[in-house]
């Protein structure tokens, strides 16, 4: 609405020349992109002729990528375990931050102020601050490379309870009160009414935490060392390291790591931009 | 990132609560008592309950790593030799640390890529005006600029090594086919390789940035606009004198957010450039790494992490601070 206010002002020739240019600026910045996904296509001589052959003009699509995930590197494997990590990382991320952010809107219980103080605290110490000590403590417990370990330590991140706290605070006590005059324990408001009606910023949530997740490269790479376990992310740059002068199924490589996040943000897109928008949150 | 509306004013919102307690077993007859306090009982249980897990989270992978770091930081420990070997020795660590020349030039790298975060707010800032009020197609846009988010850090990386590899890359062939004659080598030179590293990082975060202005102009209200423009100012006069000072809670929250996370720069390095060449890209994470996982000097890279832990106190610290001032229009 507003939008189309200040629209109405600017002369339809100067929003269409700025289109234009925020066009060519988008095309130039797009592409390392185009650059990759080319490159993926065509045998490895043409990689670097100059002019750059943005279409290939000879394609290699086919055997490239059958070369990605039919090679020594076990792409599928990795696909896997980053699946799994990401999916039950954002599961249990979603349920702790869940209840943490109900707990502390909704139950009165004495104490309470101090321990979100105490959670809001811990959110100032940096992850990477903690590292040294983390592997410590991983080594001698046995979730040192195990995904397990990886699970735990994403799904028990404070930042959601950050976020989700706020859309629990913005729901009037008075569903609650009445809840429990019907005689509702909290267990049940909490999955019967609360739940239901943050489902939107759950979401959001849940697709910020899968993204961050599936993205993250300093977590695994600190506390995995088994090449089975590996996420894509790992995958990848060992594949890179070890392909390094095969530029072309570099970027086939590079694709495939890329893709599937990308679907999630277009089918999420919307949420995507709320969430960050909404919390300014990142990483 | 802490947001905006969180840290300085949301502890201090709640109302203490406990009163309720004593008046409540006081002036009400023994049988409602008793069932009010069990009511009561079951209060608290469920919000520990509720609470719960996440607390326990904290505590291991927050609290107890934090207590070890501060114990660890005392010690030429390292973890290989078994927790019987761990002794306390003093501050001799800190006291090596300020002495090592190469994690003070780490430090210095850190400080210099600070200098990413205003220009790529500028850059944000500028094309967040263009697109939600000069320009069609402004979601088309918006996901854009994020694509480079949403992306693998690897993958990019790769990219953006072949793309400025120093002789076959096609950005050098580009200054080369423009008559540049020796074109830097970007990543392979110690002179280029950090703002190389910074511009990498400005096309990374743009669309964060971005997203969070656009968010930020939608609040402002429209009929500040409409009166500026009877007085008849010009786009320029609107934009310093209402756009950019309603803006500040939104730039000073980017700003903070954006030091912090140059503190904490590490797979980029890490996958990149492996802090060189040189030495001329290490930042303070990657020494972290070094000595606590490649040296295993758990001791040493301990007090790393404190420094680094100081670090990002300051900026929170400044961010509440400045929050505090800005709490009304936040």
């Amino acid at each position: 609405m507003k939008t189309q206010a200040a629209g109405r002002r600017a002369l339809p020739v100067s929003r269409i020349l700025i289109t234009l240019l925020l066009v060519l600026f988008g095309i130039v910045f797009m592409l390392p992109f185009a650059w990759m996904l080319s490159a993926s296509l065509k045998p490895e001589v043409d990689v670097f002729n100059y002019p750059v052959e943005w279409i290939p003009s000879h394609w290699q699509a086919i055997e490239n990528y059958k070369k990605v995930w039919n090679g020594k590197a076990d792409f599928a494997l990795y696909y896997w375990n980053s699946i799994k990590v990401s999916v039950l990382t954002t599961l249990l991320s979603v349920v702790v931050s869940a209840m943490a952010a109900y707990g502390f809107t909704k139950v009165r219980f004495p104490g309470r102020n101090a321990l979100f103080l105490v959670v809001l605290a811990t959110y100032m110490i940096p992850a990477e601050a903690t590292l040294v000590p983390l592997f410590v403590i991983y080594r001698s417990i046995g979730l040192y490379d195990t995904h397990t370990g990886l699970v735990l330590l994403g799904g028990f991140s404070v930042l959601g309870t950050f976020l989700l706290r706020q859309f629990f605070s913005g729901i009037s006590d008075e569903y609650i009160e009445s809840a429990q005059i019907d005689g509702a324990g909290h267990f049940s408001i909490f999955t019967r009414i609360l739940l239901p009606l943050v489902k939107p910023a759950i979401a959001t949530y849940a697709i910020l935490r899968f993204i961050w997740t599936w993205n993250d490269y300093q977590t695994p790479f600190i506390f995995l060392s088994d090449k089975a376990l590996y996420t894509i992310q790992l995958g990848m740059n060992a594949f890179a390291d070890r392909n390094g002068q095969f530029y072309s199924l570099v970027m086939a490589a590079s694709v495939s790591a890329i893709v599937p996040l990308l679907v999630v943000f277009i089918v999420g897109q919307k949420q995507v931009i709320e969430g960050i928008s909404l919390g300014g949150v990142k990483g | 990132m802490t947001t905006p509306t969180d840290t300085g004013q949301a502890p201090k919102r709640r109302i203490p609560m406990p009163n309720s307690l004593p008046s409540s077993m006081s002036n009400s007859t023994p049988k409602p008592a008793t069932a009010r306090r069990a009511r009561r009982l079951q209060e608290i249980a469920a919000g520990y309950i509720f609470v719960g897990p996440m607390l326990l989270g904290v505590i291991v992978f927050t609290l107890i790593p934090m207590i070890m770091l501060l114990i660890f930081s005392l010690t030429d420990w390292s973890f290989l030799t078994g927790y019987d070997k761990l002794r306390i020795s003093g501050f001799g660590n800190f006291a090596r640390l300020l002495q090592d020349a190469e994690f003070g030039e780490s430090l210095l790298h850190n400080l210099i890529m600070l200098l990413a975060v205003p220009i790529g707010m500028a850059a944000a800032l500028l094309l967040a005006v263009l697109i939600s009020e000069r320009a069609y197609m402004s979601s088309f846009f918006k996901v854009i600029f994020f694509m480079p988010q949403i992306s693998s850090i690897v993958a990019v990386a790769v990219v953006w090594q072949v793309l400025f590899h120093p002789s076959y890359g096609p950005v050098n062939g580009f200054l080369s086919a423009v008559g540049v004659h020796e074109p830097p080598k970007w990543l392979a030179d110690p002179h280029y390789a950090l703002p190389s590293v910074m511009l990498l990082m400005i096309w990374i975060d743009l669309g964060v940035s971005l997203i969070i202005y656009i968010a930020g102009l939608k609040n402002i209200p429209r009929d500040l606009y409409e009166a500026a423009d009877i007085d008849g100012a010009s786009a320029r006069v609107k934009f310093f004198r209402i756009t950019f000072p309603l803006l500040t809670p939104t730039s000073f929250f980017l700003l903070i957010t954006g030091l912090i996370a140059n503190f904490k720069t590490f797979a980029l390095i890490q996958v990149l450039t492996d802090g060189g060449p040189a030495h001329s890209t290490s930042v303070i994470v990657y020494d972290i790494y070094q000595q606590g996982f490649v040296n295993l000097k758990t001791g040493y890279a301990s007090a790393m992490s404190i420094v680094l832990f100081i670090v990002i106190l300051a900026i929170t610290f400044l961010q509440w601070v400045g929050q505090r001032k800005w709490v009304h229009q936040g």
